[in-house]
């Protein structure tokens, strides 16, 4: 309860930066990303606020031991820089010139009804499903047997199919991929990243 | 809307993004890296399920309430056309999933951790997206 609740806290504070920050605007993201062009600024405070504001508490908050409603703190680990992660970021830079609609901005968006954003986000959930499928090696039979994979292993279970909680420093290449675009994720929601 | 306010806004609602990363963090301890959390409402293998839709709610809360308030939220025109909206979202899909962020995770909370990674991958995706845009209006002169 207190978990949900923080959760949608944080979601309505995020919602709402974004949404007074101008980053729901593609129109506007546009003109900032148009350095060539008339260029709009205004949105680099927006990563300057946000980088300021979260750079101090974050460094006092991860101090404690753990956070106030989880067991241990969940972030990344990984160092190395890798083919996915330029690869991935060059593409996501591409779509975000394309369509002026960043990931969060977009789901702020729906609540506003706006249909280039339902188109958006459906798009994204439907490359981000591609990007699970294809991940290496690309055969047909492994994509027929990710379509199969359980959902919701233990996370048990889940640290072995990810190769036993090997850290995703280590660059031996997983047989089946695992931790390339999921195992290296900034979030470190999975569980080859829990220490 | 002059300049001023405008950069005014962008720094406030900056700062509530820093604040709402902060909380994340320190209530659950995790990263509010939003493709990240979205990603992981679908996709097999994620965790913390119910965060995540909670989480996202909240989003959608939020543009709800503001398109109520404050309508300027959102764009009503300069959106590019509905199919290379599309096609952005296949794009920021595949490419968040496999460069492990967006502007949020690595944006914001990467480089707040001084992530190597997350500079590298914020400094590609603002050069890819500059560029893009650099051929979509000034060499292709297309639409927007």
């Amino acid at each position: 309860m207190k978990s949900s609740l923080a959760a949608l806290g944080a979601g309505i504070v995020f919602g709402v930066g974004l949404g007074i920050s101008g980053m729901a605007q593609p129109a506007k993201v546009l003109g900032f990303l148009d350095v060539f062009g008339a260029w709009d600024p205004s949105l680099m405070f927006v990563m300057g606020g946000a980088v300021i504001v979260h750079f101090a508490l974050s460094r006092w908050i991860r101090r404690r031991e753990r956070p106030l409603l989880d067991a241990k703190f969940h972030l990344p680990t990984a160092t190395r820089l890798d083919k996915p992660l330029i690869i991935g970021s060059a593409v996501f830079g591409i779509g975000w010139g394309l369509g002026g609609y960043c990931p969060g901005p977009a789901i702020v968006s729906l609540g506003s009804g706006a249909l280039s954003a339902f188109v958006f986000v459906a798009a994204m959930a439907l490359g981000m499903a591609i990007q699970y499928l294809v991940r290496m090696p690309r055969t047909v039979s492994t994509v027929a047997e990710r379509l199969a994979e359980p959902t919701d292993m233990p996370s048990a279970l889940r640290a072995s199919a990810a190769g036993g909680g090997r850290s995703s420093q280590e660059h031996a290449p997983l047989p089946d991929g695992h931790d390339v675009g999921r195992g290296l994720d900034v979030d470190g929601g999975v569980a080859v990243h829990e220490q | 809307m002059n300049l001023i306010d405008s950069y005014g806004l962008s720094l406030l609602g900056g700062a509530l993004i820093g604040l709402a990363a902060s909380i994340v963090l320190l209530t659950h301890g995790r990263v509010a890296g939003i493709s990240n959390l979205f990603g992981g409402l679908f996709l097999p293998g994620y965790d913390a399920r119910f965060f995540r839709l909670w989480f996202l709610g909240g989003l959608v809360a939020a543009g709800l309430v503001l398109s109520v308030i404050h309508a300027d939220a959102f764009s009503r025109t300069g959106v590019p056309p509905l199919a290379m909206v599309g096609a952005a979202g296949l794009l920021v899909g595949f490419g968040t999933r496999l460069g492990g962020g967006c502007t949020s995770g690595h944006g914001v909370c990467g480089l707040c951790r001084l992530s190597r990674r997350s500079v590298v991958a914020t400094l590609t995706f603002m050069a890819t997206a500059m560029l893009t845009v650099f051929i979509v209006r000034h060499v292709v002169g297309g639409p927007s």
